[in-house]
């Protein structure tokens, strides 16, 4: 299976299953280099199990992800971390490790991998940090963050080793108009200056259209429609335009199935 | 329950045999020392001490009756040694150490940190199991030294300072009594076996922990059971193995 050239990571008949859920079934896609791909769909279809996916955390059924031309799941675990050197994901929680203050979150993975003197380390750390607007909160513990700087220093973090891609995965949920708009504004700045590779997953419409240069939907197990925010929005997918608008009753209902209502409540 | 099993072994595997860096592995190793180790010093000194006064109160009461008062220190010394000394500081060791070690992992867990060092090439069986592994290891034994030395001395504050049994007889009868292979090594053993089979089931449980507080919760609970089992029925067999004969 050949890569093609302006992609970084190529899914190819991807199937996956927990138990007897399939939650994927021979899905396939391709994230292009340096851009900002988005993958959209609703809550608990599996977003984040894909980014697991592709980050080789979990093992598909059938199918392939190739990482630069690499297939994720046939390599050893040594070239898998070889590999995770040059990807890194940005987690709902942040995860910071919370045993540790910020600049030590930052410098952790220049401290594991880069063999860097401590004092080179500690300006990349504090650049990476201003990049983000923390460098002031250097010092400060995670605890004392709020959700949305969590989320910065653990971008700052993510982007410690200068990786080609990072996987953003649920960037905006929980974050107030202001701290929505910075990582917005980062995850943008920060694709650009660095020429990443970035996969956004998230279903906040709004934000993610405004960033994405391509979007998968998926929904159903499989994409049910991708192409630019423009084509999107010209979509007459019903589905996907339920989806893109917010209404809560369409091709996906509003009601959990369930037996007839009068039935069950006169009997 | 094959499969967890399996999993338990490769932790296990990995725990003893995965070496990391010295530069690195040298500090884990030492602050996780101070966390479960340290940090478990007071109640261990204090049951210990405790342990030992109603050992020697209750002796005491016993061979005063027989005019043997002044074998009070053997019993409790040996008491302490062959039994009490390795068992109460692990079933202690379970409560204080193990569970914190399983609450801990099981919220790493929860809140992606393992799954975040993954994603950084880092091995978590490295970064975070092995030093724990280790740090229980070497802990448990100096923690029942610990508690096994607070003990006697608790029994010669009820023999000697309380019910006047004489000072040398206490301490003579106890040095003859006591052999460094039968009783001393022995009481080593013991805690560094019980040791291994806390700390391996604390991790286990944490790593594998549904990651949830309903689920934390559980594994919390499990490792103090069946650690607190496993302990007692380990000790049965190897006091067949050590003393039977």
């Amino acid at each position: 299976m050949t890569l093609a050239q302006d992609s970084l990571v190529e899914i190819h008949n991807l199937g996956f299953s927990r138990g007897q859920h399939v939650i994927y079934d021979d899905i396939s896609l391709s994230i292009p280099r340096g851009k900002v791909t988005a993958i959209m769909g609703p809550s608990g279809i599996g977003k984040t199990t894909l980014l697991k996916l592709i980050a080789g955390q979990l093992t598909p059924d059938h199918g392939q992800v190739l990482f630069d031309g690499h297939d994720i799941h046939k390599i050893n675990r040594k070239q898998l971390y070889q590999l995770r050197k040059r990807m890194s994901m940005l987690f709902q929680s942040g995860a910071l490790f919370t045993d540790m203050n910020v600049f030590d979150n930052v410098a952790f993975a220049l401290r594991e991998h880069s063999g860097l003197d401590e004092v080179i380390i500690r300006r990349i750390v504090l650049m990476k940090l201003e990049a983000v607007g923390l460098r002031g909160a250097a010092q400060l513990m995670p605890s004392e963050l709020s959700g949305g700087m969590q989320r910065r220093a653990a971008l700052a973090r993510a982007i410690a080793l200068e990786p080609d891609m990072v996987m953003y995965d649920e960037p905006f949920a929980g974050q107030d108009p202001i701290a929505m708009g910075v990582l917005v504004k980062l995850i943008r700045d920060l694709s650009s200056a660095l020429n990443l590779t970035s996969v956004v997953v998230s279903h906040d419409v709004e934000e993610v259209m405004s960033i994405a240069d391509y979007v998968y939907v998926v929904a159903d197990r499989k994409v049910i429609a991708h192409g630019t925010p423009a084509q999107l929005k010209q979509s007459d997918n019903q589905q996907l335009q339920q989806f893109l608008l917010g209404e809560p009753d369409g091709p996906v209902p509003f009601h959990y199935p369930a037996m007839d209502y009068q039935k069950e409540l006169i009997g | 329950m094959v499969r967890g099993l399996g999993r338990a072994g490769l932790m296990l595997w990995g725990a003893i045999f995965i070496a990391p860096r010295p530069s690195k592995g040298v500090p884990l190793l030492i602050k996780q020392l101070y966390v479960i180790g340290v940090q478990s010093m007071i109640i261990v000194l204090v049951s210990g001490l405790f342990i030992g006064m109603v050992l020697a109160l209750q002796g005491y009461t016993i061979l005063v009756d027989f005019g043997t008062e002044d074998s009070l220190g053997p019993m409790v010394a040996l008491s302490l040694l062959r039994e009490l000394g390795p068992v109460v500081t692990a079933l202690l060791f379970a409560g204080r150490a193990g569970s914190a070690l399983t609450a801990e992992l099981g919220l790493m867990k929860s809140t992606e940190q393992l799954s975040s060092l993954e994603m950084m090439a880092v091995d978590p069986l490295r970064q975070i199991i092995a030093p724990r592994f280790w740090a229980g290891v070497i802990s448990m034994p100096l923690l029942a030294v610990m508690f096994v030395a607070v003990g006697v001395y608790g029994g010669y504050l009820v023999g000697v300072e309380w019910k006047g049994i004489d000072d040398g007889s206490f301490w003579s009868i106890l040095q003859a009594q006591v052999e460094w292979r039968q009783d001393i090594v022995n009481c080593l053993i013991k805690s560094v076996a019980f040791a291994v089979v806390v700390t391996w089931i604390a991790l286990y449980r944490g790593y594998y922990a549904v990651p949830n507080p309903e689920g934390i919760s559980r594994a919390t609970t499990q490792t103090v059971v069946q650690s607190s089992l496993a302990v007692l029925a380990l000790d049965f067999v190897l006091t067949a193995m050590m003393f039977a004969s």
